[in-house]
């Protein structure tokens, strides 16, 4: 039978890379939606109506499944890593259960009042309800990533054994949540989260767009389409360079505190200086095509690019090699392409950002069919990105569950069996599957249908009013 | 202000933590189980009509709810594992399958609705209903049977403390969610609505002689287990709020229905309490005291609990003030 260690490692990883998608669309479109809300509720132009009617949809499908796929992730510590439950619950419990009481309540009682509420309450009531959303869809990021920071880099705990079992009891509840970690992880998550929707959101709009002007295949609601291009051009053009920018400085920072994992991202095995950042490598031994060793490799790299990552500017710096560490390696191939596919995407976005600006700039923004398919050909590579960001910081601490303290062989529940574990794994590899068909099902219809045309916006008078109040131009909300 | 040092060196005012807290993981589980146990019981509801329309008017009424009233099971399983960490790996490992088939059930009661209306042909709702009305319905059975599990400190996941207790709690919800339907969706639904109200509290009375005769032979201690005074008052506070239940719902006093829901439906946590203390872990014998985290982390758990709790209670006051009184089937985005 499957060994149940593998089998739970493979199940969080299946069942946290699906949860992720959510918490991503939901999070990236908390400000765009409380900006349409805000400009909506001020009243004027009427397709901010549109943009908040049309992105709530898509909120509102991804906000719930985030709740069904999340409640799974917060189980799952008891239930495959009783172990490390047991280990780390006196740090890891409290954070979980603050970021219930904190965020999730906050944002999963005024959706209500978002989604349906808008006939019911007050303009103003409205739009505390879209700040509260966001605030909440932002609080439950901060508290989780303090969570899993504390797992890459555990401060302010001691060790003790009790019963034979390594129990961690906090002694330093600031230096253990505001570890160093932490606001690296929560800028650069935050950030990856607004960047992943604004490409999403250029990505669809983009299609819209070409159809219109470069097909000439006229397009319903083309103004809206439009407008949602340049808004979410906006938002690439901050946060493409941010991310590059910060991203940089993260990795210096987990040469600092986790240099076996960034050994394994930059694949160096014996301790070198000037180390080259190799775009593309394969090794020069067939048998460890899968394993790519910097020594053996034939690649094209930039020379001292992995020690100027590692030293913050220094390309003669040493690396540490995988080699010189007591525990095994983590799997060095997932993470090193990982970590390139990542870094690749991140300087790919920044271009897209800045060839939509320039045309922009030129007036051209509509005219240009090549931008307007690379746009959409991205459109879901921000949340790719996301993924492989993750896979390499979870994949890249292993063999650890928590850095330093507790292996994840370790971790794992002691009573679980074989047969129990693959059991779920198989449920849960059928019923993700099915989600994630759903869940593209409906956000491409939302999509196909479009937003509310104008006859059917509160915000616009119909023609009968409009026939009896001529005076009256776009009237407010009621 | 408050140092690390103080925190750390004894409970927090002196008071008795571990207990309270105890309490307050019970009180969770209770508030749970009434919020979510309406949207529930709705689901259960759903399976006797086949009018559209009326069918419609039911997803909307527990459309802006359900999701906030999910939360209640998060921040139970949260307050669980920060507060008692042991317990909290013991119990869901231990109960592996059982754990995966709540989340299982909760996935399908969450995402049906949703799908539900995606689409009008017959075929699609059909099938969504009918998940829709098998989530509901499995959830709180398989909710029960964990807590009937946990109770007892079954090692195994399926027994017949655990159908009998899944039973009592399935049918509990039922309860509620006529009368929240009844306060909710005013007179779109038919009257018998109101009737399976009535036959759901009267089920559930003889569902809890049941529980109460399994548990006497079930238990180590057998009926002494039970035979204490809290958990006599509790049986007769239940049976004197089934009967206002009744009544309440025949004459038509919704709210009054539902508040005497929530009694009974806390009524029933507090006799699971009751008979478990001390212990907290009964499979294991751990007694509350063993199982709490220790001083600084409770501190400061009870502090984030006091400041945030409140909190919490408003926005729920404000989301169902915003949707006080029926909803229509029409309301939505
Ligand atoms: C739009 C998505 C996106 C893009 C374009 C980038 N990243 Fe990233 N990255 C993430 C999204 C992300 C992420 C998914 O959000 C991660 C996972 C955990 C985290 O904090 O952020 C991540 C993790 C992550 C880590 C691992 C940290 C750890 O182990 O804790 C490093 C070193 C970097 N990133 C560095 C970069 C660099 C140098 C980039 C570009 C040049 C870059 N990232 C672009
Ligand atoms: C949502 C984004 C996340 C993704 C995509 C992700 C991905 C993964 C993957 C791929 C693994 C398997 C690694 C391996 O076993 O080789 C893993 C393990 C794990 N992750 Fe994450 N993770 C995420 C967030 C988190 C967070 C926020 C926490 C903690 C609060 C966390 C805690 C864990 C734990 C406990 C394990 C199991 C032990 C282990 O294998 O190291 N993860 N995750
Ligand atoms: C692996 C660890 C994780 C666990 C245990 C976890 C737990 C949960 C739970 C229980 C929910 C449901 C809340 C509800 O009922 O409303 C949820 C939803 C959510 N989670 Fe996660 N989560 C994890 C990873 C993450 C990460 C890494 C992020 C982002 C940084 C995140 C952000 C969110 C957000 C924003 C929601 C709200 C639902 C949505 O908007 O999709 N989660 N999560």
């Amino acid at each position: 039978m499957i060994d149940p260690v593998i089998a739970s490692r493979l199940q969080f990883a299946l069942t946290t890379i699906v949860h992720i998608i959510f918490p991503v669309m939901s999070m990236g479109l908390a400000p765009f939606l409380v900006y349409f809300t805000w400009r909506d509720v001020r009243g004027g132009d009427p397709v901010y109506e549109q943009l908040r009617r049309f992105w709530t949809k898509i909120f509102a499908i991804s906000f719930v499944v985030g709740t069904v796929t999340g409640i799974v992730l917060e189980f799952e510590f008891g239930t495959n890593f009783a172990a490390f439950a047991t280990a780390a619950g006196e740090l890891f419990g409290g954070p979980l259960a603050v970021e219930g009481m904190m965020a999730f309540m906050l944002e999963a009682t005024f959706l209500g009042i978002f989604i349906f509420g808008r006939e019911r309450v007050s303009d103003r009531l409205y739009l505390v309800s879209s700040v509260a959303v966001g605030l909440g869809t932002w609080l439950s990021a901060v508290w989780i990533l303090i969570a899993n920071s504390w797992m890459q880099t555990p401060r302010g705990y001691e060790l003790a054994t009790e019963n034979g079992q390594t129990i961690v009891h906090l002694t330093d509840p600031i230096a253990a949540y505001l570890n160093p970690r932490f606001p690296y992880m929560f800028v650069h998550m935050q950030n990856a989260a607004v960047e992943s929707v604004a490409l999403f959101m250029a990505g669809v709009a983009a299609y819209y767009v070409y159809r219109h002007h470069v097909w000439e295949y006229p397009v319903e609601n083309v103004a809206f389409w439009e407008k949602t291009l340049k808004i979410a051009l906006v938002a690439l053009l901050i946060t493409a360079p941010l991310q590059v920018l910060q991203g940089d400085l993260y990795a210096r920072h987990v040469y600092e505190t986790q240099p076996q994992k960034f050994a394994a991202m930059e694949a160096v095995w014996d301790t070198e200086a000037y180390v080259p950042e190799y775009i593309f490598a394969i090794p020069t031994d067939l048998s460890q095509l899968t394993d790519p060793r910097a020594k053996e490799l034939f690649g094209i790299g930039i020379p001292g690019g992995a020690s100027w990552l590692a030293s913050g500017g220094d390309p003669t710096a040493e690396i540490r090699g995988l080699n010189s560490f007591e525990s095994e390696s983590p799997p060095v191939a997932i993470v090193f392409w990982s970590f390139r596919a990542m870094v690749g995407m991140g300087f790919w976005f920044i271009l897209l950002a800045f060839w939509g600006g320039y045309r922009w700039f030129t007036g051209e923004l509509f005219e240009d069919g090549l931008l307007h398919k690379a746009l959409m050909a991205s459109s879901l590579l921000g949340i790719l990105a996301v993924e492989l960001g993750w896979v390499v910081t979870e994949v890249g601490r292993q063999p650890w569950v928590i850095q330093g303290i507790l292996k994840t062989s370790a971790g794992v529940s002691p009573g679980l069996t074989g047969t129990e574990a693959l059991t779920t794994l198989l449920g849960f590899v059928g019923v993700y599957t099915a989600i994630l068909a759903l869940y593209t099902y409906v956000v491409a219809r939302i999509i196909r249908g479009g937003p509310p045309g104008e006859e059917d916006l509160d915000s616009v008078p119909d023609q009968r009013e409009r026939d009896e109040r001529p005076a009256a131009g776009v009237a407010g909300d009621d | 202000m408050i140092s690390v040092e103080s925190l750390a060196a004894g409970p927090l005012l002196d008071l008795p933590l571990a207990e309270l807290w105890f309490a307050l993981i019970f009180a969770l589980l209770g508030t749970f189980l009434f919020l979510d146990g309406f949207d529930f019981g709705a689901g259960a509801i759903f399976a006797t009509l086949d009018d559209e329309s009326a069918r419609e008017t039911v997803l909307s009424a527990i459309g802006p709810f359900w999701d906030g009233n999910e939360v209640w099971l998060v921040v139970f399983g949260g307050a669980l594992f920060a507060a008692f960490p042991r317990v909290y790996a013991g119990l869901f490992s231990r109960h592996y399958l059982l754990m995966f088939g709540i989340l299982g059930a909760l996935i399908l009661r969450g995402l049906a609705p949703e799908m539900y209306e995606q689409r009008h042909d017959e075929r699609w709702q059909r099938w969504w209903g009918r998940s829709f009305v098998a989530g509901s319905v499995l959830a709180p059975f398989l909710l029960g049977a964990f807590a009937g599990n946990w109770l007892v400190g079954s090692p195994r996941s399926f027994t017949l403390v655990g159908i009998v207790v899944g039973s009592t709690v399935t049918v509990l919800t039922v309860v509620s969610g006529a009368a929240f339907l009844g306060l909710k969706a005013g007179r779109a639904l038919p009257g018998a609505v109101h009737r399976i109200g009535v036959g759901a509290v009267v089920v559930y009375l003889l569902l809890v002689v049941a529980t109460l005769g399994t548990l006497a032979v079930t238990l180590p201690a057998g009926a002494d287990a039970l035979l204490s005074m809290p958990v006599l008052a509790l049986v007769a506070a239940s049976i004197a709020l089934a009967i206002a239940y009744a009544v309440a719902l025949r004459r038509g006093a919704n709210l009054a229905a539902l508040v005497s829901a929530a009694g009974l439906t806390y009524g029933l946590v507090a006799v699971v309490a009751v008979v478990m203390y001390p212990r907290i872990d009964p499979a294991t014998g751990l007694v509350v005291e063993e199982a709490i985290v220790s001083t600084l982390p409770l501190n400061l758990m009870s502090i984030g609990a006091a400041l945030l709790l409140p909190l919490v209670a408003t926005y729920f006051v404000v989301l169902y003030s915003a949707f006080s009184g029926p909803i229509t089937a029409e309301e939505s985005y």
